[in-house]
C-alpha cells in the first residue's frame, strides 16, 4: 500500500491539527487563549520529559565511555531512573541556613526555571510550531537568557556563605564574558537572513541545491559561527569543560551548596533546560532548524528532525563531558576575551564579504582562507604567549 | 538548655595581607573530594592566590613502627603491605632487602627475577592510577581513571593468583619469596604485558596532546632542582626537575643491572613533566618486563640459611632502600640480637615529597593547589604510617 | 596544538563507547551478586581448621579427625594476635595414632585477622589453612565475628574443593610422614620384640644399632 504524500503532510502537522481540534470545542473568542495554553502545556510537558531522558542518557553514556554500565536496575535498561531520582529529591529534607535571606533563597531556583521556560517560547520546533512568532525573537531569547545569570547570583548571595558567594561570582563572571561571543556569533546568521525572527531564519535555510541543504553551517562563516556558538553555549550553561563553578574537586560545590532536596532538583532542571534551549537555538541558527538534511528525506516530519538534531546535540555534549578536563577560571576568561571575541568579530567581516563577493567559488576560497589563517595565527600566538606546547623528553645517559 | 550549657569561642582572628585586605583562611580537607586519603591543608588566600599553606596530617597514623618493634621480624611483613597500599609488593621488597642486609642472607636468582617482575608490574599499575587520579581532579569525570583501573584489574588478578591477595600481598620473605610460581603464571603475565603498550598508547592519545591538560599543567607547580635535592625529594618529582637519580641505577640492587632500560628526565619540573615521566616510566617498565620474562631460571626461591620462625639476626644496623613507584622507600633497622628489631624506621617517600608542597603552591590559584597536590602522588598510608 | 589534541581525545572515547557494545574487553563490569567471577585458586580470606573426616556430616564429631595439636605456634606468630588457644587436659590420637593434646578452645576473631597467612606458614602439622569465603558480614556486633573451634573446623574434602593443588600436595606430604612414622613404629616394635626375646644379647647402652638390624 503506497503511503500518500498527504499522510506525511498530516503527520508533519499532527500537533497543529490536534491543537485546532481541541480548540474547536470552545467558543470563538476563547480559541486563541486555549491554543496558547495548549502549546504552553506541551512545552512544559515535553522538555522536562527530555530532561528526564537526558539524565539517564548522560549516566549511561558516561558509563559506556568509561567501560562500565550505567544505572540499569530501575526499569529496563535503567530508563525509569529519573523517577527514582525525582522521588529522592522530593523526599529529602529542605535545609535553609538560619542566616540566609529566606525570600531570595526560595526565589532563586524559581527565577531560573521561569526564565528558562520563557526562552522556549520563540523556538520553532517544527513547521508552524512556534509558540510566539516574534519579529525580534532572537533578541527576546538572549534577553531572557541573561536573567538566568541573575538567579545564580541570587542563589550565591542569599546563602550567606563565603564559598557560595565566591562560586556565584565566578559563575556570573564566566557567563557574562561568554555572552559577547555568543551574541556576536549568532549575529552572522541574522545578518545574512536579514531578520531577527527565528521562524524566518529557519525558513531561509530551507532551500536545497540538488540534494544538499542550504544550512548555514555548510558555509565558512556559518561553520565558524556554529563552532563559536557551541563553545559559548557550553560556557553559558556551565557544562564541561567550563564547569568550574560547579566543579566537585574545587573548594565546595559552588553556588548551590546550601540547596537541598527539591530546590536542588529545580536548579538541575533549570541548567539542563537552558542547555536544551541553547542547543535548540544553535540548531535554529545554523543547522537549519526543523529542515531535513537531504531533500529526499523531506517526507519525515519536521518536528522529528528537530528533536533528532537536539538529541544529537545532547549526545555531543555528553561526549565532551566524558572526555575533557576542565579549564581554570582565568584561562576561561582569557579564552573568551582573547580568542573568541576577535574570532567572532572577524567572522562578521567574513560574512559581510561573503555577501558582497557574489555567487561563485571565489567567495568560498577567500572566506575559508581568511578564517583558517586567522585561527591558526591567533591560536599559535596565544599558546606561545603562555609558553604552552608539545615537549620532548631526554633520557639519562 | 540554658545559654551557659554551650561554650562560646572567641571569633577567629583574620590575618591581614600586605595590601591591608583580610586573608581568607580555608581548610581543605580532611574529607577531600579529590581522594588520596585523609589530609588537611590550611590555606590562606589573598583573593585567589595562595599566600600560605600548611599541611596537617596524621589522621591515618596507625603506629606501624611501634608495632613492628614489638612484633617479630616476620610479623612486621604483613604490616608493610599496608604502608603504601597501592604498591604492597615493593614495600615488601624494601623491608626484605633491609633484613637481608642485616642478617647477611643471599637471594637465589629465581627469586630475584620474580621480585623484579612483580615490582615492575606494581610500578605500572601505580603510575596508571596516579595519572587517572590526577585527571579526576582536573575534572575529566573519571574517564582516564576507569581506563587505568581496567588494566589494573588484570595486574591485580595476576597478584591474586601468585600471592593469594590482590593488594595485601605479603609475598617477600627474608632470603627470597614465599611460594613457588603457580603453573601457567608466567604465560599469563606475558599476555598482560603484551596488552600494555596499546593501553599506554590509548592513554597518550587521550591526554598527551590535550590542549586543556597542557594549559592546566604546563608551568604550574614548578620545582627547582636545587630545592628538590636539598629537601630530599626523590622519585618522579626529582627526575622531573632534571636531576638524574634513579636508585635502580645508583644502588644496583637486585638484578636490575642485567636489563637495559632508560631513565627519562624532565626539564621544567611542572605537573606536565611529572605526568609525562610517569607515562614514559610505564613504557620502560614494559621493556624491563619483556626482558625479564624471557629467561626466568629454575631453582629454589628461598635462601636455605633463612628461618621462618625464631629468626634472630646478629646485632647491627642496616638501611635497605629501593626505587618504589613513589620515590625512595627505605627501611632502617637496628637489631639487638633478639627476635624483634630494636629500632624500625620507615623512610616514607610520600611524606618527604610533601614537605615542599608550600613552596610549589605559593602564588598560584586554589584550583592549582589541588592539581599540584595530585601530581606529587602520595598515599596517606605512607605519610602517616 | 590547535585543537587536534582534543579531537584525538574525542576519538579515543568514541572508540571506547562503541567498543563497550561489541567487545567484552571494553565492558568489564561484573554485575555482582547475580554474576560472579570464578574464584582464583590461590585466594586467601580467613583461616579454618582442617579435620580428616566426612564433609559436614551432622552429628559427626569433628574433633576426632582434627589435626590441630594446640602447639600454639600460630598464636605466637600471628601479627595482630587474633588467635586464642586453650590446651586440653586429656589427649586424643592424631592421624598417625599417637595420642596428642587438642585445643579445648580455638578462637579466631576475624574482625582482627588480616589474612596474612603467617599462621598457615608456621603450622608444622598442616592443621590450619586459608578458606575462600568472604561474604561473612553479620549483624551481631558482639560475637558474630568471633569464630570458635567448631565453626572453624572444615573437612579435608572442603580443602580439596577450594584449593585442589595445595590439598593434593599436603595429602602427599602427610602420606609420606605417615609411612615414615609407620616404619619407625614397626622398627620400634621389632626392637622391643628383639629385646624381649634375648635380654642378655642386646646391650642397652648402644641405642641406634638395634634399630637398623631388623631391616636386613
Amino acid at each position: 500500500m503506497k503511503i500518500s504524500s498527504a499522510f506525511w503532510t498530516n503527520l508533519d502537522q499532527v500537533f497543529v491539527l490536534l491543537q485546532h481540534w481541541i480548540e474547536g470545542f470552545f467558543p470563538q473568542w476563547l480559541q486563541p487563549a486555549i491554543g496558547t495554553v495548549l502549546a504552553v502545556v506541551a512545552i512544559v510537558a515535553a522538555f522536562p520529559g527530555i530532561f528526564a531522558l537526558t539524565t539517564v542518557l548522560e549516566r549511561k553514556g558516561l558509563g559506556r565511555i568509561q567501560n562500565r554500565l550505567g544505572p540499569n536496575r530501575v526499569g529496563p535498561l535503567g530508563i525509569l531512573q529519573p523517577i527514582a531520582d525525582g522521588i529522592k529529591s522530593l523526599t529529602k529534607e529542605d535545609i535553609v541556613p538560619l542566616t540566609a535571606d529566606a525570600a531570595v533563597h526560595f526565589l532563586a531556583p524559581v527565577v531560573l526555571v521561569i526564565a528558562v521556560f520563557l526562552g522556549f517560547a520563540v523556538l520553532p520546533v517544527g513547521r508552524n510550531m512556534v509558540l510566539v512568532n516574534l519579529d525580534a525573537g532572537l533578541l527576546f531569547f538572549f534577553a531572557i537568557g541573561a536573567s538566568t545569570e541573575l538567579s545564580i547570583f541570587m542563589a550565591g548571595w542569599s546563602s550567606r556563605n563565603k564559598y557560595s558567594l565566591l562560586g556565584a561570582m565566578r559563575a556570573v563572571a564566566q557567563m557574562i564574558s561568554y555572552e559577547v561571543p555568543l551574541l556576536l556569533s549568532s549575529v552572522v546568521a541574522v545578518m545574512i537572513t536579514g531578520s531577527l525572527s527565528t521562524v524566518k531564519i529557519v525558513e531561509a535555510q530551507s532551500g536545497f541545491t540538488g540534494i544538499l541543504p542550504h544550512w548555514y553551517v555548510f558555509t565558512p562563516w556559518g561553520f565558524a559561527g556554529f563552532v563559536l556558538f557551541v563553545i559559548a553555549a557550553l560556557a553559558e550553561t556551565n557544562r564541561s569543560p567550563f564547569d568550574l563553578p560547579e566543579g566537585e574537586s574545587e573548594l565546595v560545590a559552588g553556588y548551590f551548596t546550601e540547596y537541598s532536596g527539591f530546590k536542588f532538583a529545580l536548579f538541575f532542571l533549570g541548567e539542563y533546560l537552558a542547555m536544551f534551549s541553547i542547543a535548540g537555538f544553535a540548531i535554529t541558527l545554523f543547522l537549519g532548524g526543523w529542515g531535513a538534511p537531504l531533500s529526499i528525506l523531506g517526507f519525515i516530519p519536521s518536528w522529528a528532525w528537530f528533536f533528532a538534531k537536539l538529541l544529537a546535540g545532547i549526545l555531543f555534549f555528553i561526549w565532551l563531558r566524558g572526555t575533557l578536563p576542565r579549564l581554570r577560571q582565568d584561562q576561561l576568561m582569557n579564552f573568551a576575551w582573547k580568542f573568541m571575541l576577535p574570532m567572532s568579530l572577524l567572522n562578521l567581516l567574513v560574512a559581510g564579504a561573503w555577501r558582497f563577493l557574489g555567487d561563485g567559488w571565489s567567495r568560498w576560497v577567500v572566506c575559508s582562507a581568511v578564517l583558517l589563517v586567522a585561527y591558526v595565527l591567533l591560536g599559535r600566538v596565544l599558546m606561545h604567549h603562555q609558553h604552552l606546547g608539545a615537549r620532548s623528553y631526554r633520557y639519562a645517559e | 538548655m540554658s545559654a551557659t550549657a554551650f561554650k562560646t569561642y572567641p571569633p577567629p582572628v583574620m590575618e591581614v595581607s600586605e595590601e591591608g585586605d583580610e586573608l581568607l583562611e580555608v581548610a581543605m580537607g580532611p574529607h577531600h573530594p579529590s581522594t588520596h586519603g585523609v589530609f588537611r591543608m590550611d590555606v590562606a588566600l589573598d583573593g585567589e592566590r595562595v599566600v600560605r599553606l600548611k599541611p596537617v596530617f596524621g589522621y591515618l597514623h596507625r603506629n606501624h613502627e611501634k608495632i613492628a618493634e614489638k612484633a617479630s621480624y616476620l610479623a612486621a611483613m604483613p604490616y608493610t603491605d599496608r604502608l603504601d597500599y597501592f604498591c604492597s609488593l615493593t614495600n615488601n621488597w624494601a623491608y626484605a632487602l633491609a633484613v637481608e642486609k642485616l642478617a647477611g642472607l643471599e637471594v637465589p636468582e629465581r627469586a630475584e627475577y620474580i621480585r623484579v617482575i612483580t615490582a615492575e608490574l606494581t610500578r605500572i599499575q601505580n603510575h596508571a592510577s596516579a595519572i587517572g587520579f590526577l585527571m579526576q581532579e582536573m575534572g575529566a569525570s573519571g574517564t582516564p581513571l576507569m581506563y587505568a583501573f581496567r588494566e589494573r584489574e588484570k595486574i591485580l588478578d595476576l597478584f591474586e593468583e601468585l600471592t593469594g591477595s590482590r593488594m595485601m600481598c605479603n609475598y617477600m620473605r627474608f632470603g627470597g619469596c614465599r611460594v613457588e610460581l603457580p603453573s601457567g603464571w608466567l604465560e599469563k603475565v606475558k599476555t598482560v604485558v603484551e596488552g600494555l603498550p596499546s593501553f599506554i598508547d590509548e592513554t597518550e592519545a587521550l591526554l598527551t596532546g590535550n590542549e586543556i591538560l597542557m594549559a592546566r599543567s604546563q608551568g604550574v607547580g614548578i620545582l627547582k632542582p636545587d630545592l628538590a635535592v636539598n629537601a630530599g625529594v626523590t622519585g618522579v618529582m626529582l627526575r622531573s626537575t632534571g636531576v638524574n637519580y634513579d636508585i635502580r641505577k645508583v644502588d644496583h640492587y637486585g638484578i636490575y643491572d642485567r636489563f637495559k632500560f632508560r631513565v627519562p628526565l624532565g626539564d621544567h619540573g611542572d605537573i606536565y613533566d611529572r605526568y609525562m615521566l610517569r607515562v614514559l616510566e610505564m613504557r620502560e617498565s614494559v621493556e624491563i618486563l619483556k626482558q625479564a620474562l624471557k629467561d626466568v631460571p629454575g631453582g629454589p626461591i628461598m635462601d636455605p640459611k633463612s628461618k621462618i620462625r625464631g629468626f634472630r639476626p646478629k646485632p647491627g644496623e642496616a638501611y635497605g632502600r629501593i626505587e618504589a613507584p613513589k620515590g625512595e622507600l627505605g627501611f632502617y633497622l637496628i637489631s639487638d640480637g633478639s627476635g624483634n628489631p630494636y629500632r624500625y624506621r620507615v623512610r616514607p617517600p610520600s611524606l618527604i615529597n610533601l614537605t615542599i608542597l608550600e613552596d610549589m603552591c605559593l602564588g598560584r590559584n586554589v584550583a592549582d593547589v589541588v592539581l599540584i597536590f595530585g601530581s606529587v602522588d602520595i598515599v596517606l598510608g605512607e605519610v602517616d604510617r | 596544538m590547535l585543537g587536534e589534541g582534543i579531537l584525538k581525545g574525542l576519538g579515543e572515547t568514541a572508540k571506547n563507547f562503541v567498543g563497550s557494545f561489541v567487545s567484552k574487553d571494553r565492558l568489564t563490569t561484573v554485575q555482582y551478586p547475580e554474576e560472579r567471577i570464578a574464584p582464583i585458586e590461590n585466594t586467601r580470606d580467613f583461616p579454618f581448621l582442617v579435620y580428616d573426616g566426612p564433609d559436614d556430616a551432622d552429628g559427626y564429631d569433628k574433633l576426632a579427625g582434627l589435626r590441630c595439636v594446640a602447639c600454639q605456634i600460630c598464636e605466637k606468630e600471628c601479627p595482630p594476635k587474633c588467635i586464642y588457644i586453650v590446651k586440653s587436659t586429656d589427649k586424643k590420637p592424631d592421624f598417625v595414632g599417637k595420642p596428642q593434646i587438642y585445643p579445648a578452645r580455638f578462637d579466631i576473631d576475624i574482625s582482627v585477622c588480616m589474612s596474612c597467612q603467617i599462621c598457615v606458614e608456621v603450622c608444622p602439622f598442616e592443621a590450619i589453612k586459608m578458606d575462600t569465603e568472604f561474604e561473612l558480614s553479620t549483624t551481631d556486633r558482639f560475637g558474630g565475628l568471633l569464630f570458635d573451634r567448631d565453626h572453624l573446623s572444615r573437612s579435608n574434602q572442603h580443602y580439596h574443593k577450594i584449593h585442589p593443588t595445595e590439598a593434593t600436595e599436603v595429602d602427599a606430604r602427610l602420606a609420606e610422614e605417615k609411612i615414615k612414622a609407620d616404619a619407625k613404629a614397626k622398627a620400634a616394635a621389632a626392637a622391643a620384640a628383639a629385646k624381649a626375646a634375648s635380654p642378655v644379647a642386646a646391650p642397652p647402652a648402644v641405642k641406634p644399632a638395634p634399630v637398623k638390624e631388623p631391616g636386613a
